[in-house]
């Protein structure tokens, strides 16, 4: 709480941040629909790659269009957010474990 | 033009439900006409159904729950006489078509709108004063909230009288809840209702989240919040997560039913269990949303009632954070038998298990509170032991059932019935009831009457363990939950039994009616009377201000130096209310009508899409969107709060509490 | 005159309570990422459902999606440009910024739509298939989403017409649909990968 910097100290980013957030951003969906569309790697190796380098586009964005940062007024933005991450691995990592353990026990495949 | 609604969907053939409509009809012209007759139409349009204020919300929110109490509980009491009815070869009073809409209804009501209403309705009232805020971080989202919970329970009710409910269950698992098994109204009214209510209560976790973690008062860091907001705190969370969940869950089974999609379907490569997954997602974190906010009322009554502070603050605050952790990944202990093998049962087993370390740490912690105190054993304290023992009986029966192979045996049997009403009725209703008893003085500056409260509570004690104690010997000898009737003689005795333990809850109940009615009338004798705004000589910072609070709850907002803010001032000699202080303009929100609006034109939005009108739930669709362009472009949504009104008020409250103190 | 200055006085002792305007509607997002977390599991799920259905395989058109993702990301840094200019007070810069915004997302929409009917057109709807069920679904969810943002920023934009400054109020909105427009990208960043590539490869 306490500190004043708050309604000054946000940061809202700049031409110059916004640019630089784009051209990684193209550069890494390029590199994925390029995976994909090139066959260069096993399909097992695309979908590991794409899935990585989502993650990463994911981040930039996060830095450069959302300007998360660790300052202590984004404390809790950043904390809601990991926790909403967390929660969502779980989720869908649950599901497809209890799903897949179901259709190979009931052979539902 | 009406879709499917034709006259036929009204059921003046079933005897029930016309006296029911009678009933109803009856009842509610009464009401319309006292306030007709008063003149109070205006009074209740502009203080209270319009109202922002976080505590006429709460206070309203407690009457919708009381109101969902009365109807699931007749539901229960139905589904009781029946099966004590419908033994060899008699088939009892309700057709099975009938019977299953009762039980689907008394699930969904209890849990939706008796439940999560009444939990509502506390965080309402008692948060922000428990904080030192003077309201919620979002005040008209809090009236939304409130209309989208009334009008989706006003949804169910509806559908006694035009069409039907569903027939699946409360949480209506697809095979059966697909339109090839279910082609009437029924789930479409449980889908409606549930996700309209849903929005709300979603509404109300981003809502008091973003209250306690901006709005607390100067110095009242995360280890100095009393433990009721800890357990708010963490309900919010839960609700956050899990009820997207039951967003997506109650809309993928809406597109199977309204646009022939394939998601839980038998044919069209769909999976039903997916749908058990999906569901229990939100189910489980449901089941501790609703229990967190119970366990934090006990905290503060026992500590209140014991004289002394809660034993292991901290370690209550851990507990209870990793119970909201923990319930995450419990999911599957709902559905053990459903086919997956042992990897996934065994780690949801153990996980469930685990649970049961926190819960029972904060057990201890009440107990060692109460261990050496001078405990007042007032009414609420009844509760609140019953619930001690009540709740560890139903914790160890969960135990069990998170056995999976324990669970292959009891699933689906009336084992599972006793079990969850054991933890929801000794551990949510009993906390509310106590919640109720121990803040009713709060919101409205007089007691609640203590003798009617104590038979109420030794009514609803036996009267529970008559009722469920026979369920779980009919678990162990086979008996199914949902059956319509039977014919096993070795049933039919404890089933008799069971029938005289809901006659002996209604009894309770009536004694709850009796207490307010008996309180109400004698809200001014000078023992009832709280001038004081401090009945309990209680520990945190709600009863620092009067009772009820000044609308804007602290003319000047309280610091705080320790945890139990208020018993540390009053040991030390300091005014929290800085009385006579300097005050200043007090900022407040204006009352808006947008939430009954929106409120309203989702019911229309609702009801037509259940009835397939869909020029009406278009009506209502865009009077929603409408409704919030409207409410976005009004500047004028606050005001201030002259200082001169301020320090009138609390003048009189100075007043009040000097004439309490010369009394003494 | 008096009355405003006593107002003034009193906000700034309320000062050290910040506006939770945008957090809260962060929150609101975060729930938002659960029902899409949700979403993508069920997919994840039905993937392989085709029920003698096309395989994704055979319905999808990389190219499209391609067009999609780039109008989608042209979109973010307008919307960016138009933030800053609202941080300066700059409104019909804003404005402007914002109506390219609003056209790009119109563009988004008119493809997707596209894509749609031609798919239900060929007999491949939702009704198809499981599978077809939980795409339709899940991308279908993302462009209702885009479809309140674009309703959203009209409004803002016909609530800043003739404007010739923002007060605190209408930047809290503006940072809002931000967040709103910004999360939906990244929605769509799991959507082209996990949904679209991962099903031709």
């Amino acid at each position: 709480m306490g500190d004043h910097i708050s309604s000054s100290g946000e940061s809202h980013g700049s031409v110059g941040s916004y640019l630089t957030g784009f051209v990684l951003a193209v550069i890494l969906t390029v590199a994925s629909f390029g995976l994909v569309m090139s066959h260069a790697m096993s399909p097992a190796g695309t979908g590991g790659a794409i899935a990585l380098l989502a993650v990463v586009q994911i981040v930039v964005h996060l830095i450069y269009f959302l300007h998360m940062n660790g300052s202590s007024e984004q404390r809790w933005n950043v904390m809601a957010f990991v926790f909403t991450v967390l929660s969502v691995l779980v989720l869908v990592a649950g599901t497809m474990f209890i799903m897949h353990d179901t259709a190979i026990n009931m052979m539902s495949r | 033009m009406l879709g499917k609604l034709t006259l036929s969907a009204i059921p003046y053939d079933v005897p029930i439900l016309v006296g029911t409509f009678i009933g109803a009809a009856i009842a509610g012209l009464a009401v319309v006409g006292l306030i007709t007759y008063y003149g109070k139409w205006g009074y209740l349009w502009r203080e209270w159904l319009t109202s922002v204020d976080h505590k006429r919300i709460g206070v309203m929110y407690i009457v919708v729950a009381l109101v969902a109490l009365f109807r699931g509980f007749a539901d229960a009491i139905m589904m009781r006489s029946q099966l004590a009815l419908a033994y060899a070869g008699n088939p009892g009073y309700l057709p099975p078509h009938h019977y299953d809409q009762i039980f689907s209804a008394h699930g969904t009501i209890m849990i939706f709108f008796m439940a999560v209403a009444f939990m509502q309705g506390l965080m309402n009232i008692v948060v922000p004063l428990q904080i030192g805020a003077r309201d919620v971080a979002f005040p008209f989202v809090n009236t939304l909230s409130f209309w989208m919970t009334t009008i989706s329970f006003l949804l169910v009710n509806v559908s006694l009288f035009i069409g039907e409910f569903s027939q699946c269950g409360w949480l209506a698992y697809p095979p059966l809840s697909e339109q090839q098994f279910s082609p009437g109204v029924g789930v479409d009214y449980y889908i409606w209702a549930v996700q309209l209510s849903g929005v709300g209560t979603l509404l109300t976790g981003v809502n008091f989240f973003a209250t306690i973690v901006k709005m607390r008062a100067p110095g009242m860091t995360y280890m100095r919040m009393p433990v009721f907001t800890w357990t708010i705190f963490c309900t919010t969370v839960l609700i956050m997560v899990a009820f997207p969940i039951l967003t997506v869950a109650m809309g993928l089974l809406g597109l199977d039913r309204y646009l022939g999609m394939h998601f839980f379907t038998n044919d069209g490569g769909g999976n039903q269990m997916l749908y058990l997954s999906v569901i229990w997602g939100w189910g489980h974190p449901e089941v501790y949303i609703l229990v967190l906010p119970a366990f934090g009322a006990f905290s503060e009554i026992t500590q209140t009632f014991s004289r002394k502070p809660l034993f292991g603050y901290k370690t209550m605050v851990y507990a209870t954070a990793s119970i909201m952790v923990l319930s995450l990944v419990v999911w599957v202990h709902h559905f053990f038998t459903m086919g997956a093998g042992p990897n996934v049962n065994a780690f949801f087993g153990i996980m469930t298990m685990i649970i049961a370390v926190p819960t029972g740490v904060k057990i201890f912690n009440w107990l060692f509170t109460m261990y050496k105190g001078r405990i007042d054993f007032h009414a609420t304290m009844y509760w609140v032991i019953g619930f001690m023992i009540t709740f560890s009986i139903g914790g160890m029966t969960g135990v069990m059932l998170a056995i999976p192979a324990s669970d292959f045996v009891l699933h689906n049997s009336l084992f599972v019935i006793a079990h969850f009403h054991n933890v929801i009725i000794g551990g949510v209703y009993f906390g509310y009831v106590a919640a109720m008893n121990f803040w009713f003085p709060k919101a409205f500056g007089f007691k609640l009457n203590e003798a009617w409260g104590k038979r109420a509570f030794w009514f609803w004690f036996v009267g529970f363990y008559v009722a469920f104690m026979p369920l779980y010997v009919l678990g162990f000898e086979g008996m199914t939950r949902r059956m319509n009737h039977y014919d096993n003689p070795e049933w039919h005795p404890w089933l008799l039994i069971a029938e005289v333990g809901a006659v002996l809850i209604a009894c309770g109940i009536v004694c709850q009616l009796t207490q307010l009615y008996v309180s109400i009338r004698d809200r001014n004798l000078a023992e009832n009377r709280d001038l004081t705004g401090d009945p309990w000589n209680a520990r945190t910072l709600e009863w620092s201000t009067s009772s009820p609070p000044p609308f804007y709850n602290f003319a000047i907002l309280p610091e705080v130096h320790e945890l139990d803010a208020f018993a540390h001032d009053k040991e030390a000699g300091i005014d929290t209310r800085q009385a006579g202080g300097n005050y200043q303009p007090i900022h407040m929100p204006k009352n808006t009508a947008c939430g009954f609006l929106i409120g309203a034109f989702s019911f229309v939005m609702g009801f037509g899409a259940i009835w397939y009108i869909w020029w009406l739930a278009a009506v209502g669709l865009i009077g929603v969107i409408a409704t919030v362009i409207a409410r976005s472009s009004d500047n004028d949504v606050d005001y201030y709060v002259p200082v001169s009104e301020v320090a009138r008020i609390e003048q009189e409250h100075t007043h009040n509490l000097m004439a309490a103190q010369a009394a003494e | 005159m008096a009355q405003n200055m006593t107002a003034d006085a009193a906000h700034a002792h309320d000062e050290h309570h910040e506006s939770p305007v945008v957090f809260g509607f962060w929150l609101y997002l975060m729930t938002d990422c659960i029902i899409f977390g949700t979403l993508f599991a069920v997919f994840a799920v039905l993937r392989d459902q085709f029920a003698g259905g096309p395989t994704g395989h055979e319905v999808f058109e990389l190219s499209g999606v391609g067009i999609e993702t780039a109008i989608l990301l042209f979109s973010s840094i307008t919307y960016g440009f138009g933030m800053i200019a609202a941080h300066e007070n700059k409104v019909s810069t804003m404005r402007t910024w914002l109506g390219v915004t609003f056209l790009l997302g119109l563009g988004f929409l008119f493809m997707e739509i596209r894509e749609f009917s031609h798919m239900i057109a060929e007999g491949n709807g939702p009704d198809r298939s499981a599978f077809l069920s939980a795409f339709f679904t899940l991308v279908g969810t993302h462009g209702l989403h885009v479809t309140c943002g674009l309703l959203w920023m009209a409004v803002l934009l016909f609530q800043t017409a003739g404007k010739t400054e923002l007060n605190e109020r209408m930047i809290g909105k503006l940072t809002c649909l931000s967040l709103f427009w910004h999360f939906l990208d990244i929605v769509w960043i799991c959507v082209f990968t996990f949904v679209y590539l991962m099903s031709v490869i």
